[in-house]
């Protein structure tokens, strides 16, 4: 549902990365990861991001979103593990006290623009 | 799509909820000058946030001095419930902001705006009923907490991970309805317990005021934490 505001923060950041020197080109991809345990559903994002890219240099741009996983470390045997269904407990010993260390993401990685100028040091 | 012109990739690598995150900070150190405790209180529409906090604010009000934001998508009902209560009262409607189905940081600082923080040791934020989008939005609180009522799923917590994770304390509210329903109680517990183990759950009843000491002990304790580090 707040999937369109995020769509206009992803617009913003994306537009504001264009290099000064391909001001006014358009932007083919932009490169996201989102997390497994973020609030965040990817054909909903792609959505509103399509909408709000309309008549901007991101228009037709695609959203390649790239997911991850729920990793954790158990703060009581350091066991490291991928955390599949929404059970937050060490495989291991069972403890509770888990770190997460990854899983909440909500990261624009790159963009790419497509240089029509002709540049060769892509 | 075949692109004839080649493709430049730009690294960017940032958060995309810096601009949100960022605004959530300067409100959490406006509200740690001030020594305010904030408590950003979340759950399903229906859950019985807003009696939950006119019994909490009756039972705070000799000892600590509070105030609330209370967020909905449209209608001043909540914030005219919560005003009978004395305690200043700030409304966000989200239809303003396009109809948010959450609090967002730079709503809060605009709300704060009509509160004297000075005057404040505890304010609750009643965010928008929904278990999804606000677990994703800081807004510069101390503690989230969601409350859970026993008219819902025993699975909550295992359909909205996201929210139960991110929470400081758990209720579990309108237990006083529990002798008329077939609520598996030890399952929802546990499925808490799963999803964030230690996590403190109260079991609270608006209606009849079962367990609301603990709670305003928790919050009470909490505000101690943050007065103590405020150097107050």
């Amino acid at each position: 549902m707040h999937e369109m505001g995020i769509a206009l923060q992803i617009l913003e950041i994306a537009q504001a990365s264009i290099p000064a020197d391909l001001a006014g080109a358009r932007v083919a991809r932009v490169n996201l990861r989102v997390g497994r345990l973020t609030a965040v559903v990817a054909d909903s994002l792609r959505f509103c991001f399509e909408i709000a890219a309309r008549e901007t240099p991101l228009a037709g741009a695609e959203l390649a979103i790239e997911e991850v996983p729920v990793t954790a470390r158990c703060g009581s045997c350091g066991e490291r593990w991928t955390i599949t269904e929404p059970v937050f407990l060490c495989r291991s010993c069972g403890g509770g006290g888990l770190e997460i260390l990854s899983g909440r993401e909500l990261d624009i990685v790159s963009i790419e623009v497509i240089d029509a100028t002709g540049g060769q040091d892509g | 799509m075949a692109e004839k012109a080649p493709l430049r990739e730009v690294r960017v690598v940032g958060r995309v909820l810096a601009v949100n995150e960022r605004m959530a900070e300067e409100n959490r150190r406006r509200f740690a000058a001030r020594g305010v405790f904030v408590v950003n209180v979340m759950s399903s529409p229906g859950s019985g946030k807003t009696s939950l906090l006119q019994k909490t604010l009756a039972a705070l009000a000799p000892r600590v001095s509070a105030a609330v934001i209370v967020g909905d998508v449209a209608t001043t009902h909540d914030a005219e419930r919560l005003a009978v209560t004395g305690v200043p009262v700030v409304q966000v409607n989200t239809d303003a902001f396009g109809g948010d189905c959450h609090l967002a940081a730079h709503v809060i600082e605009r709300a704060a705006e009509d509160l004297d923080l000075g005057a404040i040791d505890l304010l609750f934020v009643e965010n928008v009923g929904n278990l999804v989008c606000p677990a994703e939005f800081d807004i510069g609180e101390d503690a989230r907490v969601v409350v859970l009522s026993v008219t819902e799923g025993e699975d909550k917590p295992v359909k909205y991970p996201a929210m139960f994770r991110t929470c400081h304390a758990a209720l579990l509210n309108k237990i006083d309805l529990l002798p008329h329903l077939d609520y598996d109680k030890a399952r929802a517990l546990a499925y808490i317990r799963q999803v964030h183990p230690g996590m403190p759950v109260f079991e609270t009843s608006a209606r009849t005021g079962e367990g609301l000491a603990a709670w305003v002990d928790w919050l009470l304790a909490g505000l101690e934490r943050k007065r103590a580090a405020a150097g107050r």
